[in-house]
């Protein structure tokens, strides 16, 4: 009797590429970015709900991590922006070959983080 | 919803070792995907010790010493040994390609040899391309033209023939529709890369007098719509095409032609 045929090794063996990780962050970024959003609501709703409450934001937001979480978001925010841009070049029908979507992918990844330390170090 | 880890009877357990003879000084490592349908087990992971210096260098050429020499149960799809009929595309190293055109020097340290990636595994290293098949069935992949050329040939200028390269190398290996995750979750669904750089070779084709239709037929969320762009395809391809690109140029000619 033969049984059933199983299903061959899929994420479990494939390789990743540059492209396949730049995808998949932007993806990712969507929802830190919605995550973020959700962060920024809750800032103006403290922002209207008077000092009190206020500061215990601007304690949180001074910490270690709540730096890094608002530096998070701006990078976020960037890598989506810039790779956004680069799918819309796709739309337009430029950019497909391999060697200009590597080297466009590797741009936006560093652009970035250059546009992330702009926001916040100058 | 997605499944990202593999079904309970599809994990690949450890298998058997097969050790060279022991004159042998170049020995590389073959890690090879078992399934046998007649023992209702889980498939394995064999490991065949092949002397190098006594093998072509493909790994075409070691799996063909594995079946001769060391283990004749070993099950794959190979005929032409050139890179033109498709049939020994597997995921070598990682990555999708044809193992007759792989050089096994390429492969750093142990060579790892699976069927196509989430595909339904009829043996070995054969998959069950039925579904891939199916859907470039779907696409009429002929020409539909009502013209009678009186047996001669329908011409066409050389600007219209050249639209044509890098489309009609295609060897429907399926070595970039396996390669797509979009391909892996909604493949039921989803054209994938070699069935709509089929579409596109059809579309494009200035003798084909359907091209609105065939491209209302792709206009489609699901069939079409599911490439995000994520590339593995173009870099799967072992003819060196871009199948990406393809899917770009439909999506595109469905907003610029919108007239009809």
């Amino acid at each position: 009797m033969s049984s059933k045929s199983p299903l061959s090794p899929h994420l479990q063996v494939y390789k990743w590429q540059l492209s396949s990780l730049l995808s998949i962050t932007h993806r990712m970024t969507s929802v830190f970015n919605l995550a973020g959003m959700i962060f920024l609501t809750l800032w103006i709703l403290l922002l209207i709900s008077g000092q009190n409450t206020f500061s215990y934001f601007e304690m949180f937001s001074s910490s270690f991590i709540g730096k890094f979480i608002f530096v998070g978001i701006t990078w976020s925010f960037s890598y989506h922006l810039l790779n956004g841009i680069r799918h819309l070049f796709w739309d337009l029908g430029y950019g497909y070959d391999l060697k200009v979507a590597n080297l466009s992918g590797i741009i936006v990844l560093l652009s970035s983080f250059v546009l992330t330390f702009l926001v916040w170090f100058i | 919803m997605v499944q990202f880890n593999l079904p309970k009877d599809s994990e690949v357990k450890k298998g058997k070792y097969y050790k060279a003879e022991s004159n042998a000084k170049n020995i590389k490592k073959v890690n090879v995907y078992r399934w046998s349908p007649e023992d209702g087990e889980n498939p394995r992971l064999d490991t065949y010790e092949v002397d190098m210096d006594n093998c072509g260098p493909m790994v075409l050429d070691a799996l063909i010493k594995i079946k001769n020499e060391i283990d004749s149960t070993l099950t794959f799809r190979r005929s032409c040994r050139e890179g033109i009929c498709g049939s020994c595309a597997m995921n070598i190293d990682g990555s999708n390609t044809l193992a007759c055109t792989k050089s096994a020097k390429e492969v750093n340290g142990d060579i790892n040899i699976y069927p196509l990636p989430h595909m339904p595994v009829i043996k070995d290293l054969v998959p069950n391309l039925k579904q891939m098949y199916k859907q470039y069935q779907s696409i009429e992949p002929w020409m539909q033209s009502s013209k009678t050329t009186n047996g001669s040939e329908g011409l066409q200028t050389i600007e219209d023939r050249s639209k044509l390269d890098g489309l009609y190398e295609c060897i429907l290996c399926a070595c970039c529709a396996t390669s797509c995750p979009s391909y892996w979750w909604n493949g039921d669904k989803y054209l994938g890369p070699a069935v709509l750089l089929q579409a596109y070779r059809w579309i494009i084709d200035s003798r084909d007098e359907e091209r609105k239709k065939r491209l209302k037929k792709v206009a489609d969320e699901l069939k079409l719509f599911r490439c995000h762009t994520i590339m593995n395809c173009t870099n799967a391809c072992p003819k060196g095409l871009n199948p990406a690109k393809a899917i770009g140029s439909i999506k595109k000619m469905l907003v610029t032609e919108k007239s009809n």
